[in-house]
């Protein structure tokens, strides 16, 4: 995959990515500092996000990573392509991304995805929507199985969802607001689906 | 040592040893891709897959390491199985495209696949493609038929350090390439298409140009750097097809420089074909008796000192070594081979050679560069120093322009001579540390001052010891140290280049001589060129001697660290051109001072007189330094910057100067000195 | 007899209470970790190994033993202790709760698992995904920093150690310890070739043991309570409690840590409100996450949830995530989705798994639709066998055992399928 859009023309840490950097660049020992590229393109992808509405990253700020970490920049290329979470083509405002692995399946996904596509005007996976609010994303397992089907909205995960409320959950992000993450039945977290088996407080042996 | 059982076989192996290692000790061949015992092992192909007693799955002999006992299977039911599975993995998604690929016939996936491929495929799903990248003038890439087995992406990394090839994306879509499209900074880049086990690296130039079996193969000498990198020329007919490297574990391991292997296309321009006189203001063509009886008529009566000789760039031994003997025989002192200006001082061998040798670089554990770029100059020399460095605890520092990339860390001192002496607490602190003076830094006024400093520094840090001679002078072209062991400079009473070229000759003889201005020489010097390019001096010249170029002789050359080796004639000079000391020793015949060898065994007998180091070829005479005594100066260098000698590495030398793909090299890449880049 | 909820160790699983350090100390966390790390590395170890606790990340290695390996003498370089938090395998996320909800549980671990094998830094790397959880992890490393219970004499107990957390970016192969290492110093996620094994040469070219979140979790209430009491649950060598994560065609799927060697059934039943339609709707379980192979319902009646005795069945206790399929599954497919994910994940380095995991995915595409010959069902098998045990790291094992086990149990399914396409298509063809 070469870098064929519109790539901007520089890119250039902000203050308070510098800040964030100054963190993460700690946490490893001296001469190590190759280990931060992931949370540095995460700091690019953050701030691009934050810049310009999309959350990618470009070329340039690839390059940009590779000269504050002392490495050749076809090895920030590498990472960059190599992990799924980063966006190497610019996105919509919000990332839909649906699991769409066994897991989730089995408990309806292809519905949510339907949700995805009807409410968010897309075409289907690697889309974006023409208002550029939305771009879809089929994920791999996401580790929320128990609490299948999910989708996550950029960092948040959203579960036991279905066709409405997936809906729902779309057109509450076109509308602005962003709706607690979690399951959309009202359960806690993972406990069993309309109250807990375990952990009851009152089992006893 | 361990002892390993091989399929019954008992071989002995170092402890450390890889299973292949022991495989092959055994006399065992194991396939392989991904494997290269130059590059890391990245064990990734799974071609090699043996079975080991007690293991549980086969292993990947090249990565697996041995231990006293083992007993290793090559050839079991699980490892046919295993490699006719990766044979047929790897052949899924690669193009059935032999009889159209450059590889074809020197392909080891092809070769593999006689011994584990299956006659039909079982594959029903569409092929993969894969877009090929743009990644330079002289590779070109068919993606498609990339096996991944990363061999490019190591070498890139690891040899030639410039690390600009990887892998991006993933599973079935890692794709190798630059990512973004850009040509391969490195000087070393033609070892891809070596190195690369099938046809997604290959060569540019020879695209759909040759089958490999239709090749004559020569084995030769590369003499356009002065590392003197072992070759094979192919040639087909009358035409240089392609050049490629031979392995010498002491000169080049098994790599060799793009200007030694790309510049071939320069033989077929602009050559000097027929001989040439100036008649009546111009030049007209010639037979060879009415250039020999034009330059018979001029030196008829000169006093031996009024006559000259100049040797070049890419003279070679036995030409040097008969116009040396015909200026005697005329009575001329007046010879020099520093064409080029340099302040060679020529009193002892151990002045002018490169004496650590080149797998001498191994050993050292400190080194001070002054005045070169080698990694422009002697690509596959800074390549054993990278790998010198790469093994650790190798400091390196430099005293020439500031920003130079060399690819592996190298403090830089300062720009001029009086930086040199910044380095000297670091060499002192090392066994066996190393100096090396580019050849560049002695073409200037100050250059036996520069050699005599740097030569008094090596002393004085400990660089020369009875053991280890840790003084270097790294030169330039193949033809260079040869000349100076064959004493090619002023004898008794004799004048130098600078002497020569201020009116003390009237005739001069230059022998494949490019290395000055013609405009130097004054208008009343009758010139004599011989020499196989129309480059600038030709020009000049008042009689033109067209001679072969170095693919066309069978010729002795001598690297730069005084190691003699024949190169060998691979296709004939061009219309009336001749080997170069046949023109000589034919001249002489005809003035009646005919030279007393008429055959190769004679001259060759003529050289090993001359210089033991022709009584030895292809060995060096490798020692330690017993006469700290240095090169004469009268004064201090002064501390004016170095400037490199080579600014366009692509275009350094009359042939790569006439060559199409050099010049679009210099088209792509542009001046590389450090200067440029700032 | 269940397991009671005194004898839950992540008594916070589900975060009905808060995860902060007050409530966790409440719930025991921290208690006594001094006197713990007093007792020495060997004790420590000794009594890991009383535990008979194995490895929770999936291959079930025995966790003392494995810190074992770890140099008791530094030469000079630094030992490390690495955490797996990144639960990638389909069907589990279990690490997840313990993270966001019981996050003391696994800080605590660390320093003194960290302590046990001479590591005075330790790195949690969490899939990417987990960005909400990893916000909580940092968040409770930072009360514990604060505390004094890491950093310098960490918790009194005169070892220093530094614990970090570091995110990954979206790579299941990065769940693979050298992958992880690999990823962790700025590379690509892609294993290394073993040996060396991490205990000699891991982060950084030091001695490293990584191990999953639950495995180091469970052993701060392991060491206060005994290893006999940890064994006392489960049969020999299969020791235990251990969270299980029911998910699919179940009432009530959910995650909830039980007694090992719990028969499937009753902990279907128990705890996710049995199956869709009934016991005998069931059409088949995967066990223990994608990489195990599933099993058809005759077996699901009475096998227990182990180690040892799903082994014995051709498939493995895996990580525990429970996916449940009713007999409305199209179990092809589910198994087909699976192949995707496996071909997507492939790090893309040995040539089996990179050109492998593509042509059977592309062939179970097939054998969903039914376009296929019944002959190719045994080209099929005969790939994933050329994949299986030819690759550095285990996930072309784990991606091809789903497909044997679907030709092993469903092989009927398959031809019926192909059959029907034929006739589907003869008939169309004839119209």
């Amino acid at each position: 995959m070469s870098a064929e859009h519109a790539e901007p023309a520089s890119f250039a840490f902000d203050a308070e990515s510098e800040a964030k950097i100054a963190t993460i660049l700690k946490r490893y020992p001296e001469g190590k500092q190759a280990s931060a590229v992931i949370p540095l393109l995460y700091v690019v992808q953050k701030q691009m996000g934050l810049q310009t509405g999309s959350a990618w990253v470009p070329r340039v700020a690839m390059d940009v990573v590779a000269d504050r970490l002392g490495m050749a920049p076809i090895r920030v290329y590498e990472v960059a392509t190599f992990y799924f979470m980063f966006n190497t083509k610019p996105i919509g405002r919000f990332h839909l991304q649906v699991c769409g692995t066994t897991p989730c399946w089995l408990r309806g996904s292809d519905e949510v995805l339907r949700a995805c596509k009807d409410a968010g005007h897309l075409k289907g996976y690697g889309d974006t929507s023409p208002d550029g609010l939305f771009t879809l994303t089929e994920m791999e397992c996401m580790g929320a199985c128990v609490n299948a089907p999910m989708i996550a909205v950029d960092d948040d995960y959203y579960e036991d969802l279905d066709y409405e409320s997936t809906v729902k959950l779309i057109e509450a992000l076109k509308r602005g607001e962003r709706p607690t993450p979690g399951s959309a039945t009202g359960r806690r977290s993972s406990e069993a689906a309309g109250g807990a088996t375990a952990l009851t407080g009152s089992e006893t042996e | 040592m361990a002892k390993v059982t091989v399929d019954g076989i008992e071989v002995e192996v170092p402890n450390g040893a890889s299973v292949l290692q022991a495989c092959e000790a055994a006399g065992k061949e194991i396939p392989r891709f991904c494997y290269h015992e130059r590059l890391s092992v990245a064990g990734n192909c799974r071609m090699c897959l043996v079975e080991v007693e007690k293991a549980p799955k086969p292993v990947a002999s090249c990565a697996f390491p041995v231990a006293d006992g083992m007993k290793v299977f090559t050839d079991t039911p699980v490892v046919r199985n295993a490699r006719r599975g990766v044979m047929e993995f790897l052949l899924i998604n690669h193009p059935l495209d032999c009889p159209i690929c450059d590889q074809g016939g020197e392909c080891d996936l092809q070769d593999q696949a006689y011994a584990y491929g299956h006659d039909s495929s079982r594959y029903g799903e569409a092929k993969r493609a894969v877009k090929d990248k743009d990644i330079g003038p002289l590779v070109k890439t068919v993606m498609t038929r990339c096996i991944q087995c990363t061999r490019c992406v190591r070498f890139a990394a690891e040899v030639a350090g410039t690390p600009e090839l990887g892998g991006t994306n993933r599973g079935e879509n890692m794709e190798i390439g630059t990512y973004v499209e850009k040509a391969l900074s490195s000087e070393l880049s033609g070892n891809l298409i070596d190195i690369c086990p099938v046809g997604a690296l290959t060569s540019r130039p020879y695209a759909f140009v040759s089958r490999p079996w239709e090749l004559k193969k020569t084995d030769s000498i590369d003499v356009l750097d002065a590392v003197g990198a072992n070759i094979r020329v192919d040639s087909r007919g009358p035409e240089v097809l392609r050049i490629i490297p031979r392995v010498n574990e002491a000169v080049n391991e098994e790599w060799m420089a793009d200007r030694g292997r790309f510049s071939f296309d320069g033989l077929k321009r602009r050559r000097l074909d027929r001989p040439w006189v100036h008649k009546d203001g111009k030049m007209v063509a010639a037979t060879w008796p009415e250039a020999f009886a034009a330059i018979a008529h001029r030196l008829a009566g000169l006093p031996g000192e009024r006559i000259g000789a100049v040797a070049g760039a890419l003279a070679d031994a036995e030409s040097v070594v008969a116009l040396k003997d015909l200026m005697a025989a005329y009575g001329s002192a007046n010879l020099d081979c520093r064409d080029d200006g340099a302040a060679i001082d020529a009193s002892r061998p151990d002045y002018w050679r490169f004496n650590t040798t080149i797998e001498g670089i191994e050993e050292a554990d400190a080194l001070l560069i002054i005045g070169s770029d080698i990694r422009r100059e002697a690509p596959v020399l800074n390549a054993r120093i990278r790998k010198r460095w790469a093994a650790g605890r190798f400091p390196v520092a430099y005293v020439g322009p500031r920003g130079l990339d060399l690819t592996y860390p190298a403090t830089h001192l300062g720009d001029g001579p009086g930086a040199m002496g910044a380095f000297a607490e670091t060499l002192k602190a090392a066994q066996k540390p190393m100096v090396i003076v580019g050849r560049g830094a002695l073409q200037r006024p100050d250059g036996a001052a520069v050699l005599a400093a740097a030569w008094k520094l090596a002393a004085e840090v400990g660089a020369l010891t009875p053991d280890w001679h840790g003084f270097n002078l790294l030169h330039l072209f193949g033809g260079q140290v040869g000349a100076l062991e064959l004493g090619f400079v002023p004898g008794q009473g004799g004048k130098d280049l600078a002497a020569m070229l201020a009116g003390g000759v009237d005739a001069l003889w230059l022998l494949n001589a490019d290395g000055f201005d013609p405009a130097r020489i004054p208008a009343s010097t009758f010139v004599v060129y011989q020499g196989h390019h129309g480059d600038a001096m030709a020009g000049r010249a008042d009689v033109i001697l067209p001679g072969a170029a170095y693919t066309e002789k069978d010729a002795t050359w001598v690297n730069t660290e005084g190691r003699a080796q024949r190169g060998r004639l691979a296709i004939h000079p061009p219309g009336e051109a001749k080997e170069d000391w046949r023109i000589v020793r034919a001249f002489s015949e005809g003035v009646g001072k005919t030279l007393p060898y008429d055959d190769a065994g004679a001259i060759r007998a003529r050289l090993a007189e001359a210089s033991p180091v022709f009584a030895r070829i292809g060995e060096v005479a490798r020692g330690g330094c017993a006469d700290l005594a240095g090169p004469a100066a009268t004064a201090a260098p002064t501390d004016a910057a170095f400037v490199l000698p080579i600014p366009v590495y692509h275009q350094a030398d009359v042939i790569s100067r006439a060559s199409d793909t050099m010049a679009k090299c210099a088209e792509v890449y542009g001046p590389q000195t450090a200067l440029a880049a700032e | 007899m269940a397991l009671s909820d005194k004898d839950r160790i992540f008594r916070n699983l589900y975060g009905f209470e808060p995860w902060n350090l007050p409530a966790a100390r409440m719930r025991g966390c921290w208690d006594g970790t001094a006197a713990i790390i007093a007792r020495g590395r060997d004790a420590i170890i000794e009594e890991m190994k009383v535990s008979g606790l194995r490895g929770r990340g999936g291959a079930g290695f025995p966790t003392g033993m494995k810190w074992s390996f770890m140099p008791k003498q530094s030469d000079g370089r630094p030992s490390y202790l690495v955490v797996n938090a990144d639960e990638s395998e389909p069907g589990t996320c279990k690490d997840r709760d313990i993270i966001r909800h019981d996050p003391h549980t696994l800080v605590e671990g660390c320093l003194i698992a960290g302590f046990a094998m001479g590591a005075n830094a330790g790195y949690i790397y969490i899939r990417g995904e987990y960005y909400n959880e990893s916000v909580v992890l940092e968040a409770a490393i930072a009360e514990a920093y604060e505390a004094g219970l890491l950093g310098k004499n960490a918790a009194g107990s005169g070892w220093d150690f530094d614990l970090y957390v570091h995110r990954g970016a979206g790579a299941y192969i990065c769940g693979e310890e050298t992958a992880l290492i690999e990823s962790l110093e700025g590379k690509k996620g892609m294993p290394r070739l073993k040996p060396p094994f991490p205990a000699a040469v891991g982060l950084y070219g030091c001695p490293t043991t990584v191990n999953n979140v639950e495995t180091i979790a469970v052993v701060p209430e392991i060491l206060r309570r005994g290893g006999a009491w940890f064994a006392s649950f489960g049969r020999p060598k299969n020791s235990g409690t251990k969270i299980f994560c029911i998910q699919g065609h179940v009432n009530k799927p959910c995650n909830v840590e039980a007694e090992m060697s719990i028969p499937m059934r009753e902990l279907i039943e128990r705890y996710a409100g049995g199956v869709r339609g009934g016991w005998d709707n069931l059409l088949c379980v995967i066990p223990g996450g994608s990489s195990t192979p599933l099993l058809p319902k005759h077996i699901c009646d009475d096998v227990l949830m182990d180690f040892d005795a799903l082994r014995e069945h051709r498939s493995g206790l895996g990580t525990a995530g429970v996916i449940v399929m009713d007999k409305s599954t199209d179990v092809i497919k589910a198994i087909a989705r699976l192949s995707a994910f496996y071909k997507h994940e492939s790090c893309g380095q040995c040539t089996p798994c990179r050109e492998g995991m593509g042509w059977v995915k592309r062939m179970m595409d097939r054998m969903v639709t039914g376009e296929a010959e019944v002959e190719e069902i045994d080209v099929l098998e005969n790939v994933t066998r050329r994949i299986e045990g030819h690759t550095i790291c285990a996930l072309a094992d784990g991606g091809v055992w789903p497909v044997q086990g679907l030709i092993r149990h469903f092989r009927p399914l398959m031809e019926e399928r192909i059959a029907a396409y034929k006739a589907r298509n003869t008939r169309l063809a004839a119209e």
